[in-house]
């Protein structure tokens, strides 16, 4: 246990919640979701670490926190892989994870420039739709599919 | 939320055969003051004559009362209004929002912000659902039937909204379908797709002469030109998508033209009078399938 805690890149909690497995690319974007910008929490994150699963993988660790299943799913968008382990007393006590949530509120925006969300004040709304392991999103307004490899992931205010 | 018409997928089939009678009925008595006491809205936040005088005349056949704008111009639209407020003002005024708006998912929208029923009278290039209705009618009253209806769609199959709505509607009455485009305007691949998933035959020809003759129902719509990146393209497109009577020698005795109108040179003058043309008919029928739909909305049918 103690070696193994030397060579962690980031950090060990006490107690909380691990986010690992984030491809680096959407580390932010995970951030953004999760609305860690506005966490009073400790937060600590690293970016391209090796993994064997990923080539390069993100990790979070938010000390003192564990997130509901709707809120964690959200990131569903951006990590489908993700894993999430949660922390207490340095250990993992449970690993849940992400399942794809049947409707999204307000986390992305629409790729139909001409959908009624882009241009008043709507909150977006999407059906999430699995083709072949790949998803995609099915806007409720204007009834236009948006790729998940083209996601825009609307800034919280 | 009270029902809406905003898609066509909002209506189950046997709702659309309900729709379908209730027009009939409407078709062979045409005044039918039900809604004497009613106030009918018609918002147009985009010009469009034909769809408007349809559904004003319809709700004058019905004895209601008409109120709203042809152009958002001089509303207060143009002052900044959001669509929300404007919705929410009109429906504490009247029974039932019929809306044109150029935004996509506009209708939608408005339904769920709206305290009465919203109909879709266009959302940009999304949905238009009375006219597939019409659509559907027309093809009824041509055809005697729905079911296993032969239907040759022309012309703008990639961007046309009425092409796309009627191919799911058909879609419950065992149709085969036709494709006729050129290259650039093709029937797009999740629309393919869809017919395959529900086991509906389809063939593509970018030759307008290849399906006359072996087809109930030829379903034209306007080549537009700002839908070419190139100019040439258009010129030479243009003229391969127009129908003239001599062309019609071997179609079946049964077959009928549509076309949502307006026509440009897509269908020449002289198609008008042989028995196939039957696309003013159909825009007539679409005043009594809109009857139709604000009865039925309102719960008088």
């Amino acid at each position: 246990m103690e070696n193994n805690i030397k060579k962690l890149k980031v950090s060990a909690i006490e107690n909380g919640t691990v986010l690992d497995h984030i491809p680096s690319q959407q580390l932010f974007k995970v951030i953004n979701i999760l609305d860690l910008t506005n966490c009073p929490n400790q937060v600590t994150f690293g970016s391209n670490l090796d993994s064997k699963l990923l080539g390069k993988k993100a990790i979070i660790k938010v000390s003192d926190r564990y997130f509901a299943d709707d809120e964690i799913n959200k990131i569903a968008l951006v990590a489908p892989q993700a894993k999430i382990n949660i922390i207490k007393n340095f250990e993992v006590v449970e690993k849940r994870v992400i399942s794809v949530p049947a409707e999204i509120s307000g986390i992305a925006k629409c790729s139909n420039p001409k959908c009624i969300t882009n241009h008043q004040p709507v909150q977006t709304r999407f059906a999430t739709v699995v083709e072949n392991g790949h998803l995609k999103l099915h806007c409720h307004f204007c009834e236009k599919m948006t790729d998940s490899d083209k996601l825009i992931i609307l800034a919280k205010n | 939320m009270p029902k809406s018409l905003i898609s066509i997928h909002d209506f189950t089939k046997d709702e659309i055969l309900h729709i379908l009678d209730v027009a009939k009925e409407f078709e062979a008595n045409k005044t039918q003051p039900i809604l004497r006491d009613k106030v009918v809205a018609t918002l147009f936040f985009e010009p469009s004559t034909r769809t408007r005088l349809s559904f004003e005349t319809a709700a004058n056949r019905l004895g209601a009362r008409v109120i709203g704008f042809s152009d958002a111009g001089n509303t207060s639209v143009s002052k900044g209004e959001t669509l929300k407020d404007t919705i929410k003002m009109v429906s504490n005024y009247v029974d039932i929002i019929v809306m044109r708006h150029p935004l996509e998912g506009s209708a939608r929208y408005a339904s769920e912000v709206a305290s009465v029923p919203v109909i879709n009278a266009g959302d940009g290039a999304n949905q238009h659902p009375s006219q597939t209705l019409l659509d559907l009618y027309t093809i009824k009253q041509t055809q005697g039937r729905l079911d296993n209806i032969d239907i040759n769609m022309v012309g703008d199959l990639k961007y046309g909204r009425t092409v796309h709505s009627l191919l799911q509607a058909m879609s419950h009455f065992s149709p085969k379908f036709t494709f006729t485009a050129p290259d650039e305007l093709k029937m797009p691949q999740e629309y393919k797709d869809f017919l395959t998933s529900k086991g509906i035959p389809y063939q593509e020809t970018t030759e307008l002469t290849e399906g006359l003759n072996n087809t109930d129902i030829l379903y034209m719509t306007r080549v537009q030109q700002e839908r070419f990146t190139d100019i040439m393209e258009y010129e030479k497109v243009k003229n391969c998508y127009s129908l003239i009577a001599s062309m019609l020698a071997g179609a079946r005795e049964n077959m009928k033209i549509l076309h949502p109108l307006p026509r440009v040179n897509e269908i020449s003058q002289d198609v008008d009078e042989t028995k196939h043309a039957y696309y003013f008919k159909q825009a007539e029928n679409g005043m009594y399938v809109r009857m139709a739909i604000i009865a039925y909305l309102l719960g008088y049918k």
